[in-house]
C-alpha cells in the first residue's frame, strides 16, 4: 500500500467560499423573454420581408433562443446557459419533427376530405375524363387490399419459418449468412425489387403485368420486416419455458409450435400488421409491374390491376385541378387504411402487454 | 473543505410510498460515518438524499431538512448541480466512463467547470490518483481506457474522479460489495487516509467493515414489511458494537436477524 | 405476455407424450427433421432471392453496358435508345448523392434532438406515446410525401429559397442563374427526403440512448453535471456509433427513394452544385420516369442503373450494420 504523501488538493483554498445556491432564472423571466421575442419579431417583420406564418414562428423561436441564452449566461453563468440552450433546442427539434406529420395529415384531410362519399368509395375511374369530376377509387382499394393480402400470404409463412430457424435452430455460418442477407434485404430499395420482378416476370418469362407481379415485389419488401420482428419476439420468450417443455419429454418441433410461438404471438401479429401497412403504401414497384387501368379488376392474376398509391401518383402528375383533387382524395383513403393498421398494431401490442 | 451535515426529520418517498421516515442525525467533519442495517431499510436512500441524487429516480421526493454547514441543500434557491459538486459520491458498482481514458475519467469533473491549462490538469489528476492509492499502478498507462482496469482499480479510479473536484463530503454506497477481499482492504485503507481531509459517509452491508473503518455508526431498521425504514440509533462505533442502547441494534449486531 | 395463456403446466401436460420405450431406433424424430428442413429451407429461399436479384440484374445489365458507346460511369447524358447509344450514370449518381446528403444534413440533427427529447427530456409518462408519433411519420406512404411536397411544401419553400439566393448567393451551393422559380429544386427534394428518413434515424438513435447504463448517467450526475453535461459525458459517447449507423440506415433509405423525388424534382441530366435551381436526377426517379418510354436497350440501361443503385445501398447498409455489430461487442466487453 502506498502512503498518502502529497497533500490532498485544495485543503486550504476552498472552504467557506463555495456556495450551493447559484442565481437561477425564474419562470416569469423566461415568459418575459418569450413575450419580448414575439415583440422583436413583430418589429423585425416591418423591416424585412419575412413571408408566411412559418417564417414568423421560426424567427420568433430564434430570437427567443438567443435572448434566453444571453440572459441565462449573464445571470446563471456559462454552464446553465448552455444547458438551457440545449434543452430548448431539443424541444424545438421534437416540435420540428412533428411539424411534417401534422402538416401532411392536415393537408390530406383538407384537400381530400371533401371528396369522400359513397360514390368515391364504391366506383372506379372508368370513363371519367381528366377534367370530369366524379368517379372513385374502388378499383384501387380492391387492388391494394388484394395485393397486400396476397403478399402477406406468401411472405408470412416464409418469414416466420426463417425467423424460427434463426432463433431455434440457427447456429454457425449458415445462420450468420441468413441474418446478413435479411439485413441486406431490408435495405433493398423498392424500385430495385420492382426492377428485379420486372426482369424475371416480364422480360425473361414474357408474362403480362398484373396485380400478382406487383405482389411478388411487395413480398420481397415485406419478408425482411416480418423476419426481423418475429425474430425479436421469439428471442423474448424465456428459455425456462422451452426447458420446462423439454423436461416433460415434448419434442422440439411441438415445443416451438405449441409453447414458443403462441407465447410470442401478439408481438408477431403486431410486426406483421406493421409490415402490411408498409407495403400497402409502396408505389415504385407498382409503377413497373401493375400495368395501367382505371377499371375494376378483381383478378390479380390476369390483366392490369389498379392500386391506391398508383392512383395518387397518376392523378398527381396530371395538370388539371380535378385530377389533383382526386389525388388528394385517394391519398386520404390510403393514409386512413395505413394509419388504421398502424394504430391497430400498436393497440394490440399494448393490450397484450397490460393483460 | 470537510463540512458537517445536519439532517433533521428527513422522510423519503417514492410516489406515495414512504420508504424512510423521520431521520435526524449529525455527521461530523473529518470523520467516517457508517450506515448499517438489513436490506431495504433505506440506508442507501438516506445516503442519496445527502447529495440530492435520489431525486433522479422518477417519482422520488423527500421532506425534512439537510444542512451542509448550516445551509439547507433543499432550499428552493439551491441548485442540485452545485450540491453534487460539493458532495461527491462513489457507487456500489465501479462506473468509470467506458469511452474515456484513465486520465480523462479523473479530469471529467474538472473539465465541466471550464478550461484549465493542461499543466494544472496534469497536476490535479496526479494528486487525485495518488490520493486514491492508484497512481503507482496506472501512471504508465494514463491514456488507456478506464474500463480496462480491475474491479478494485476501477473503484479507486472512481474515488479519484470524485475527489478531483475537491468536494466537501464523500458519500460511498457499498463501495466494496462488488470487490474481492484484497481490493476491499485497499479501499478500507484508503478511507482511513481520506478521512484526514474529508467528511465520509459510507453505507455497508458488512458489519466488520463498519467496525473497522468508521468513527460513528448509524443503524437503520424496518418496523415491518411495507413499513418505512427508520434510524434506530447512531453513536460512536465502539459503543454501537459493544453496548448499544437499543435491543434491535444488539440483535442485528449479534446476528440474531438480518 | 404469457399471462393470457392458460397456465403453462396445463399446456405442457397436454403435449407430453405417453410413456414410450427410450430407444426408438432413430436418433432424430421425423417431426423434428421435417420442421428443421422446412425452416432451414425458408432461410435458403431468402438467400436464393437475393442471389437471383443480383444475378438477373447483372445478366440484363451487361448487354446494355456493352452497347453503350460512351463511358457508362462518367457520362451524364441518357440516350440509350438513340443510335449510337450514349448513356451514363454520372448525373444520376451525382443527383442521388446530393439529394441524400442534403437530406442527411437536415435530418440528422433534428432526429438526434428528437431521440434525446424522448429518451431524456420528455416526461416519462409521455415518452412512449410521443415515440409512437415519431414512428407514425415512417408509416406515411412515400407517394403521399411526394404529393404533399409538390403541392404544399414547394410553394412554402419559395420564400426561404429566394432569401437564401439573395443573401447567400455568393456561396456556390446557393447561387442561381437568372429566373429560377425556386420550385422543383434539389433543395426541395432534399427536404422531402429528410422528412422521410427522420423517423428511422430517430428510432434507432433513441434505442441506443435508452440503453445507456444507469451507472454512467449517475456517475456524471454525482460529479455535479448539468443535464446537458450528463448527455455529453455519458449519453453521447455511448450513443455515437448508434448515431452513425442510424444515419447510414437513413442514407440507405434516401438513396433508394423513388416516387417522392420523381414528383418533387423536375429532372434533367446535368451535374450542378446549384441546389436552388430546378433540375438534377436520381437513379430511382430516373427508372420510374423513363421505363415507360424505354425500348429494349433503354430498359436494359435502366436495369444497369438499378444494379448500381443496389450495390451502393448494399455497401451503405453493410457498413451501417457493421458499426452496430461492433458497438454490441464493445458493450458486451465493457459489461
Amino acid at each position: 500500500m502506498s502512503i498518502l504523501k502529497t497533500p490532498v488538493p485544495g485543503a486550504s483554498t476552498l472552504s467557506g467560499t463555495s456556495t450551493l445556491s447559484g442565481a437561477r432564472l425564474r419562470r416569469g423571466t423566461l415568459a418575459l423573454v418569450a413575450v419580448g421575442a414575439i415583440a422583436v419579431t413583430g418589429l423585425l417583420e416591418t423591416f424585412t420581408p419575412v413571408s408566411g406564418w412559418a417564417g414568423s414562428v421560426l424567427m420568433a423561436a430564434a430570437v427567443y433562443l438567443v435572448g434566453q441564452t444571453v440572459i441565462s449566461f449573464l445571470v446563471e453563468g456559462r454552464r446553465h446557459a448552455l444547458d438551457r440552450l440545449v434543452t430548448t433546442a431539443v424541444y424545438a427539434a421534437f416540435a420540428l419533427a412533428m411539424l411534417p406529420l401534422g402538416a401532411v395529415l392536415f393537408k390530406v384531410v383538407q384537400r381530400g376530405g371533401g371528396l369522400i362519399n359513397g360514390t368515391f368509395l364504391t366506383h372506379s375511374l372508368r370513363n371519367i375524363g381528366p377534367t370530369d369530376t366524379g368517379g372513385g377509387v374502388y378499383h384501387g382499394i380492391v387492388g391494394t387490399l388484394e395485393q397486400a393480402a396476397l403478399a402477406s400470404l406468401i411472405s408470412i409463412p416464409l418469414a416466420m419459418l426463417t425467423a424460427i430457424y434463426l432463433v431455434e435452430y440457427g447456429r454457425g455460418w449458415f445462420a450468420r449468412l441468413v441474418t446478413f442477407f435479411v439485413d441486406v434485404m431490408t435495405g433493398v430499395p423498392s424500385i430495385v425489387a420492382g426492377l428485379f420482378i420486372f426482369t424475371v416476370w416480364v422480360l425473361m418469362l414474357g408474362l403480362n403485368r398484373s396485380g400478382f407481379a406487383a405482389t411478388l415485389a411487395l413480398t420481397i419488401l415485406m419478408i425482411p420486416i416480418v423476419v426481423r420482428s418475429t425474430e425479436e419476439m421469439l428471442k423474448l420468450v424465456p428459455d425456462s419455458l422451452r426447458e420446462a417443455s423439454y423436461a416433460l419429454g415434448v419434442p422440439k418441433w411441438r415445443t416451438i409450435l405449441k409453447v414458443v410461438v403462441p407465447t410470442a404471438v401478439p408481438g408477431i401479429v403486431t410486426g406483421i400488421m406493421l409490415g402490411v401497412a408498409r407495403v400497402m403504401g409502396e408505389t415504385a414497384p407498382l409503377l413497373l409491374l401493375n400495368g395501367f387501368t382505371s377499371s375494376i379488376n378483381f383478378d390479380p392474376f390476369s390483366g392490369p390491376q389498379a392500386a391506391l398509391p398508383l392512383i395518387v401518383w397518376d392523378q398527381a402528375g396530371r395538370p388539371n385541378p380535378q385530377s389533383i383533387t382526386r389525388a388528394w382524395g385517394s391519398a386520404l383513403v390510403l393514409i386512413v387504411m395505413v394509419l388504421l393498421l398502424n394504430l391497430g398494431a400498436r393497440a394490440l401490442a399494448r393490450l397484450s402487454r397490460t393483460r | 473543505m470537510a463540512k458537517s451535515i445536519d439532517v433533521s426529520d428527513l422522510s423519503i418517498y417514492y410516489g406515495k410510498f414512504c420508504a424512510v421516515q423521520g431521520v435526524s442525525l449529525t455527521i461530523e467533519p473529518r470523520s467516517v460515518t457508517a450506515f448499517i442495517g438489513p436490506s431495504g431499510c433505506g440506508k442507501s436512500s438516506v445516503l442519496r438524499t445527502l447529495n440530492r441524487m435520489h431525486e433522479v429516480v422518477p417519482g422520488a421526493w423527500s421532506s425534512g431538512k439537510v444542512l451542509l454547514d448550516g445551509e439547507d441543500i433543499y432550499s428552493p434557491s439551491v441548485d442540485p448541480v452545485n450540491v453534487r459538486r460539493a458532495i461527491g459520491m462513489v457507487f456500489q458498482k465501479p462506473n468509470p466512463f467506458p469511452t474515456m481514458s484513465i486520465y480523462d475519467n479523473v479530469a471529467a469533473g474538472l473539465k465541466l467547470q471550464g478550461r484549465r491549462p493542461r499543466r494544472e490538469l496534469d497536476e490535479i489528476v496526479e494528486r487525485s490518483l495518488r490520493a486514491a492509492n492508484l497512481w503507482e499502478e496506472v501512471k504508465d498507462r494514463l491514456e488507456r481506457p478506464g474500463a480496462g482496469l480491475s474491479g478494485g482499480q476501477q473503484q479507486r479510479l472512481c474515488i479519484a474522479r470524485a475527489i478531483a473536484v475537491e468536494p466537501e463530503v464523500l458519500l460511498m454506497d457499498e463501495p466494496c460489495s462488488a470487490l474481492d477481499p484484497i481490493s476491499t482492504l485497499a479501499i478500507e485503507d484508503l478511507i482511513e487516509q481520506l478521512k484526514e481531509h474529508y467528511t465520509i459517509v459510507i453505507v455497508t452491508h458488512n458489519m466488520q467493515q463498519a467496525a473497522r473503518v468508521s468513527d460513528r455508526t448509524g443503524f437503520f431498521n424496518l418496523a415491518g414489511v411495507g413499513q418505512p425504514g427508520r434510524l434506530i440509533e447512531i453513536d460512536n462505533t465502539q459503543r454501537i458494537f459493544s453496548n448499544p442502547a437499543e435491543k434491535a441494534t444488539e440483535d442485528y449486531i449479534s446476528g440474531r436477524f438480518g | 405476455m404469457s399471462d393470457e395463456q392458460p397456465p403453462i403446466e396445463e399446456v405442457l401436460a397436454t403435449l407430453a407424450p405417453a410413456p414410450a420405450p427410450l430407444s426408438t431406433g432413430r436418433s432424430v424424430r421425423p417431426g423434428d427433421r421435417i420442421f428443421a428442413v422446412l425452416s432451414g429451407g425458408a432461410s435458403l429461399t431468402l438467400l436464393l432471392i437475393i442471389a437471383l436479384i443480383a444475378a438477373f440484374l447483372l445478366y440484363r445489365s451487361i448487354p446494355a453496358v456493352r452497347a453503350d458507346t460512351t463511358n457508362f460511369l462518367t457520362t451524364s447524358a441518357w440516350f440509350p435508345d438513340s443510335t449510337p447509344s450514349t448513356f451514363g450514370i454520372a448525373a444520376l449518381a451525382w443527383g442521388t448523392l446530393l439529394s441524400s446528403l442534403i437530406a442527411l444534413v437536415l435530418a440528422v440533427p433534428v432526429a438526434v434532438g428528437t431521440a434525446l427529447f424522448i429518451a431524456h427530456f420528455a416526461p416519462r409518462r409521455l415518452a412512449q406515446p410521443l415515440a409512437y408519433l415519431v414512428d407514425l411519420l415512417a408509416a406515411v406512404p412515400s407517394v403521399i410525401y411526394g404529393l404533399w411536397g409538390l403541392f404544399f411544401l414547394v410553394p412554402q419553400m419559395v420564400g426561404l429559397q429566394t432569401w437564401l439566393a439573395d443573401h447567400l448567393g455568393w456561396f456556390p451551393l446557393f447561387s442561381v442563374g437568372s429566373g429560377s422559380t425556386f420550385k422543383q429544386t434539389m433543395l426541395n427534394a432534399g427536404v422531402v427526403l429528410a422528412v422521410m428518413i427522420l423517423p428511422i434515424i430517430s428510432a434507432v438513435t433513441r434505442e441506443v440512448f435508452l440503453q445507456v447504463p444507469r451507472d454512467h448517467v449517475e456517475a456524471a450526475q454525482a460529479l455535479g453535471a448539468t443535464r446537458w453535461e450528463v448527455i455529453r459525458l455519458a449519453v453521447l459517447p455511448f450513443g455515437r456509433p448508434g448515431i452513425i449507423s442510424a444515419s447510414m440506415l437513413g442514407l440507405g433509405r434516401a438513396l433508394g427513394e423513388t416516387v417522392a423525388i420523381a414528383l418533387v424534382l423536375s429532372t434533367n441530366y446535368v451535374i450542378s452544385w446549384k441546389i436552388l435551381e430546378p433540375g438534377g436526377n436520381t437513379f430511382a426517379a430516373n427508372i420510374a420516369l423513363q421505363y415507360g418510354y424505354a425500348a429494349d436497350l433503354g430498359t436494359n440501361a435502366l436495369i444497369a442503373s438499378g444494379l448500381v443503385l443496389f450495390v451502393i445501398t448494399l455497401v451503405v447498409n453493410i457498413v451501417a450494420r457493421g458499426v452496430i455489430a461492433r458497438r454490441r461487442e464493445f458493450a458486451g466487453a465493457a459489461g
